[in-house]
């Protein structure tokens, strides 16, 4: 039933000029369930979530909502239909404060004497501290500039950005890639609460053993094409390892070394 | 790597048990940061710094001349208040991440627009001043329309349009006055009230006299006080820098100023609109622009060909100066208006001093130097972790 499917990339194809990022890609994310995107660098996992994320238009094939053929010109459009997506860059600045970049793009304004519309400062900065609170974050003061954050901060407010902006759908590029192992295992946290909330998350990483513990269910992208969806009872970390090209390698290298050794 | 895996599985049944339980730790890592540190963080504070700076020099140096008396004080806070109008729009455009470089032309072509149809086509002054307004602003459209478009940075686009205008300007004072200026235009000013009420002249006589017949303000012997009112560019420049200011600090339209410059990308990504926020900007400044042009013209009762010559660099040097940054994201009003005010002081205090008055592009420059120096400084341990 296609209800059960909250996005739905149907034999999706995106080039770059000459450059064949997405070759007949097909992905079902189902309500609810959390789904890793596995594959070496350069696979095109950052160019699908771009094309979920509206970023980039599918140069042929059909892409999903709820069942509904959608077309997005911007992210915008997708922010609309509850699709959140926190890109490698995390989208936020440096200079500007936590609350500010919070809410930045969605203000939350108030009436200064009844006429002019003016930013609410006082519920953004309780907000924002609130909700990264949350989230196990406790910043210091709201009105203190992102740059001061550490990455995995700045990853759990982009996050909570999301979650706050009732996302349906959140939309993770490679969010412990530059984590610690304490700050890996935050975000991976908040991964379980968003889907807690019923949301549905798609996320990318290297790192299988990130990867297995929180997903339902796997995507393997090679060479920028799908290798296919697997749902984790039907498949071992092992065989994940295994199906990643460089799984392998690892492998015997693993055996490499512990042979020599022993 | 198992361990992440367990511990994470771990944490998370450890979730599962207790749900409801959330501790709430206090934050052992709060460290009080002294208020001269807040201080800093604060974008316009070289600027106030610098301010009181040239008030002592010129304090020691010019003290008894005058410049500190009323009519000095109009005098500089003129100057200032002509490029503060300028600072106001340039300052929210660089905060933006963009710059202008068409504003210094874009005064003389707004005095020829001006001057020209009343003096030889015969239309009210009031249409021209309009006129003037519509295309300006249309041309600071088209300046943020190309650069958007063609993603080139905003300095060679509008470098273009300093020289299209600069152009433009000349060709048209030639051709219809046959001469570099176009003069007369004054009497037009005094046969419009409603022109002339907003940008001629100076305002609030009554209590000029007022403070002069009770002995508050110098008066010349015949009786009038030595300063006749407030100049209404003055009043332009506060209004302006009102408003700029608390759109920038207040509204959405502000947030979105310093997303967009900040980093353009993720103010897309979070859904702002970067072209419209960009655009209207350039059209901010090329109004600013447009209104230091025709308060010039009422002022002078004449436009000439070479009217705002290198006002854009001045503007550009004032803005940094009060704390905004080159790249974007990080900048204050309040700051550029002290850039402009130390510009009126320096420049107007010189002549009062025994200084020869060339040397006061070296001082600006100087001043300049400093204030990148110090953004630099400001902004690297803004970015880094305190
Ligand atoms: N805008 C673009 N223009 C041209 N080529 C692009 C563009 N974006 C991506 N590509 C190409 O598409 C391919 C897939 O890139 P993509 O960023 O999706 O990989 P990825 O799987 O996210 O890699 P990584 O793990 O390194 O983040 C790469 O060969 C890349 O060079
Ligand atoms: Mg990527």
């Amino acid at each position: 039933m296609a209800d059960d499917y909250i996005l739905e990339l149907d034999d999706v194809s995106k080039f770059f000029g000459t450059v064949i990022a997405l070759q007949g890609v097909t992905l079902r994310l189902k309500r609810g369930e959390v789904h890793c995107l596995l594959g070496d660098n350069g696979a095109g996992k950052s160019t699908l979530i771009k094309t979920l994320a509206g970023v980039h238009q599918p140069s042929s094939g059909d892409y999903r909502v709820e069942g509904e053929s959608v077309k997005f010109k911007s992210p915008r459009e997708a922010l609309d239909r509850g699709i959140a997506t926190v890109y490698q860059d995390l989208a936020l600045v440096p200079l500007m404060s936590v609350a500010r970049n919070f809410f930045a793009g969605r203000e939350p304004r108030r009436r200064l004497f009844g006429v002019i519309n003016v930013l609410d400062m006082k519920y953004a900065n309780e907000t924002a501290r609130d909700k990264l609170a949350e989230m196990g974050i406790h910043v210091r003061d709201a009105g203190q500039p992102v740059g001061t954050m550490s990455g995995g901060e700045r990853q759990c407010l982009a996050i909570a950005r999301a979650i706050h902006f009732g996302a349906k759908v959140l939309i993770l590029d490679e969010p412990t890639a530059a984590l610690g192992v304490k700050q890996s295992c935050n975000v991976l946290k908040l991964i379980h609460k968003a889907r807690e909330r019923g949301i549905s998350v798609i996320f990318i990483t290297h790192n299988v053993h990130h990867a297995y513990p929180i997903a339902d269910s796997f995507t393997l992208l090679n060479r920028g094409q799908s290798m296919g969806t697997f749902s984790k009872a039907d498949i071992t970390k092992e065989e994940v390892l295994d199906m990643m090209a460089g799984g392998t390698e690892i492998q015997s290298l693993v055996d490499e070394l512990e042979g020599r050794a022993a | 790597m198992s361990a992440i895996n367990e511990s994470v599985t771990n944490m998370i049944q450890r979730q599962r048990a207790n749900a409801q339980e959330a501790p709430k730790p206090t934050d052992e890592r709060v460290r009080k940061i002294s208020p001269w540190r807040v201080l800093l963080d604060r974008p316009e504070l070289g600027s106030i710094a610098g301010t009181i700076l040239v008030f002592v020099f010129f304090a020691f140096t010019a003290g008894d001349s005058g410049m500190f008396a009323l009519d000095g004080v109009i005098n500089w806070a003129k100057v200032a208040a002509y490029l503060g109008i300028l600072a106001v729009g340039a300052c929210l455009l660089m905060i933006a991440g963009e710059f202008d470089l068409s504003i210094g032309s874009m005064i003389g072509f707004a005095g020829v627009v001006v001057a020209i149809p009343p003096m030889y086509l015969g239309w009210p002054l009031w249409a021209s001043v309009i006129a003037a307004f519509v295309v300006c602003m249309a041309l600071g459209a088209l300046n943020g329309y190309l650069v958007i478009r063609t993603k080139l940075p905003s300095f060679i686009v509008t470098l273009a349009f300093m020289f299209i205008l600069r152009g433009l300007t000349l060709v048209l004072s030639t051709t219809f006055a046959n001469s570099t200026i176009v003069s007369g235009v004054g009497s037009k000013f005094d046969e419009a009230p409603f022109v002339h009420a907003l940008f001629s002249g100076t305002t609030l006589h009554g209590f000029f006299a007022f403070l002069s017949a009770h002995g508050v303000i110098e008066s010349f012997p015949n009786g009038e006080p030595v300063v006749g009112g407030i100049p209404k560019v003055l009043l332009w420049w506060i209004a302006l820098a009102v408003v700029a200011g608390f759109v920038l600090a207040r509204t959405r339209f502000g947030n979105w100023i310093y997303t967009v410059g900040g980093d353009a990308n993720a103010a897309k990504n979070v859904g702002v609109p970067v072209r419209r926020v960009k655009i209207s900007l350039f059209v901010l400044t090329a109004f600013c622009a447009c209104l230091f042009g025709v308060l010039q013209v009422a002022e002078f009762g004449s436009a000439a060909s070479d009217r705002g010559l290198q006002k854009e660099f001045e503007a550009i040097i004032a803005v940094v100066i009060g704390g905004t940054l080159l790249t974007g994201g990080f900048g204050s009003v309040i700051g550029a208006c002290f850039g402009a005010i130390i510009f009126g002081v320096v420049q107007i205090g010189i002549s009062y001093t025994n200084i020869d008055s060339d040397w006061y592009r070296v001082f600006l420059g100087g001043m300049l130097l400093v204030a990148v120096l110090f953004n630099h400084y400001i902004r690297s341990r803004a970015a880094s972790t305190k």
